[in-house]
């Protein structure tokens, strides 16, 4: 038997007791509702009319928690008005501010939580291009974009590290959503199993194929583009470090942005396991799952040379 | 051009609808025109709700609706959504459009009670009483004080049969 890696992270978070004590329990059940389709307003009408209990989510108009049901459990989920999406993973979205028109660039995209938010924060209009390098994967993100009727996109497989935008007019994105694959502790309230499959040389090949998939976004976005780096695991190597990585590397600058009111998040972390990193990393959001009853995330705004 | 359906359906190639019929190039493709006129005609959808809209063919007769315009043809895993099926006898519109575009609908909508509806979304046949058009029809249920699209019903002899695809069910 391994280490338990959260362990790593009790002398990060402000209250270790508090924080184990979120990782162990089960998930809240949420969904955000598809304003490609119905407005949250109208929404929340539907569930009432069907008598279905839900609770607001502080932070987002359009998610919801649903004390006693399931996603799939409603009439406004048969509507395509409901898709079921944890909470913290509504933030890179939010953090990319993707404007009606534009092309964007989901580079993992599969199955499609976040692009097809993206397109509904675009109003169905643009080009959302949704990436996978997993067959499987599209196909779950076909069905899922299908249901809830997105126009706005384009659906791609190929290795993010190595994208080629030869079957497009465009020759740059204007902003791209980068949530790569990751050892996914923060997910542990739904799948305890992340803990004892861990391990460092995991995190490390992780690590490489996450600041390769992040240099090509950086490259293929314009000059004055954003990019947004996500993943739902806690480990310095998968977050600050690509950053600090893909810093020096390539014409790019993490900028501020403001999480959403009402969500308590912290800074990312300038120095681990005896390394420092460039402290515009800090920067970056972490949130933790004792803050506001969630799961774990990462997420970072970065800005394209210029 | 090839026209072997199962090599047409392997592809990944999406090429834009003509935008009239004395425009087509590919027999049998259908034009932007027909397609526009078929949603007018038959559900009252108008057709400015697609002026930003364009539609492509990917194998035979799946017609896709998608936000812009891109090169044509264009060799991607999927552009917009399904939308339509044409080079048949009846054209038969997607569960998936009437949901994101069917509340639109003005005609051919049939407005069921939550039983009817429940039979409807796990793929029966059921009787309903409807005295409009034969053929595909919208069906929808009312909530939150709206008619609101469910799926494609084939009404035909007074009955109803849920057009709804197995993964769609409940
Ligand atoms: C965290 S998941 C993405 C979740 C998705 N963004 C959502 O919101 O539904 C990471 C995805 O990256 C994909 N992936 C892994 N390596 C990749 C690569 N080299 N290029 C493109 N996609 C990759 C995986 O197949 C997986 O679907």
């Amino acid at each position: 038997m391994g280490v338990n890696p959260l362990d790593r992270y009790e002398s990060l978070v402000d209250d270790p007791t508090a924080f184990r004590a979120a990782c162990d329990r089960p998930l809240p059940t949420t969904v955000r509702v598809n304003t490609i389709k119905s407005s949250a307003e109208r929404t929340r009408r539907a569930l009432d009319d069907e008598g279905v209990a839900y609770d607001p989510v502080s932070w987002a108009d359009d998610l919801l928690t649903l004390p006693d049901s399931s996603p799939g459990d409603s009439w406004a989920f048969a509507h395509g008005w409901l898709h079921g999406q944890e909470e913290v993973s509504a933030l890179p979205s939010l953090a990319l501010d993707p404007q009606p028109g534009e092309t964007v660039w989901c580079a993992c995209a599969a199955p499609g939580s976040k692009a097809t938010h993206t397109a509904a924060l675009m109003a169905d209009q643009g080009n959302v291009v949704a990436n996978d390098s997993s067959l499987g994967r599209l196909s779950a993100l076909r069905h899922n974009a299908q249901r809830l009727g997105v126009t706005a996109t384009t659906v791609t497989r190929a290795d993010a590290r190595s994208y080629s935008l030869n079957p497009f007019a465009f020759d740059a994105f204007d902003r791209a959503l980068v949530d790569v694959p990751c050892s996914c502790e923060g997910t542990v309230r739904k799948n305890p199993d992340v803990l004892t499959e861990w391990t460092m040389d995991h995190v490390e090949s992780l690590a490489e194929i996450q600041t390769d998939i992040l240099c090509r976004a950086v490259q293929a976005t314009r000059a004055g583009g954003i990019v947004v780096y996500s993943t739902c695991t806690f480990a310095p190597e998968e977050n600050e470090a690509v950053l600090d990585r893909v810093l020096a590397a390539e014409d790019c600058r993490v900028v501020e942005w403001d999480a959403p009111a009402g969500l308590e998040t912290d800074p990312g972390i300038t120095a681990w396991a005896g390394e420092r990193y460039d402290p515009q990393v800090e920067r970056a959001t972490r949130v933790y799952p004792h803050r506001n009853d969630t799961g774990g995330f990462f997420c970072a705004r970065l800005e394209v040379g210029a | 051009m090839s026209e072997s359906s199962d090599a047409e359906n392997r592809s990944n190639r999406f090429d834009r609808l003509p935008a009239t019929p004395a425009e087509r190039e590919v027999p049998g493709r259908v034009a932007r025109s027909e397609v526009l006129d078929y949603w007018a005609d038959r559900y009252g959808i108008p057709s400015e709700t697609f002026d930003q809209k364009t539609f492509w063919e990917k194998g035979a007769g799946k017609i896709w609706v998608v936000d812009g315009d891109h090169p044509s043809p264009i060799a991607v895993e999927g552009l917009g959504m399904t939308c339509l099926r044409t080079r048949q006898e009846f054209w038969k519109p997607t569960t998936d459009f009437v949901q994101r575009f069917g509340e639109l609908a003005t005609d051919c909508v049939v407005v069921l009670s939550d039983d009817e509806a429940a039979r409807f979304m796990s793929g029966d046949e059921q009787a309903v009483a409807w005295d409009g058009d034969w053929g595909y029809l919208i069906a929808a249920r009312e909530t939150a004080g709206d008619a609101v699209p469910l799926g494609v019903g084939l009404y035909t002899y007074g009955t109803l049969d849920s057009m709804v695809p197995k993964g769609r069910r409940r």
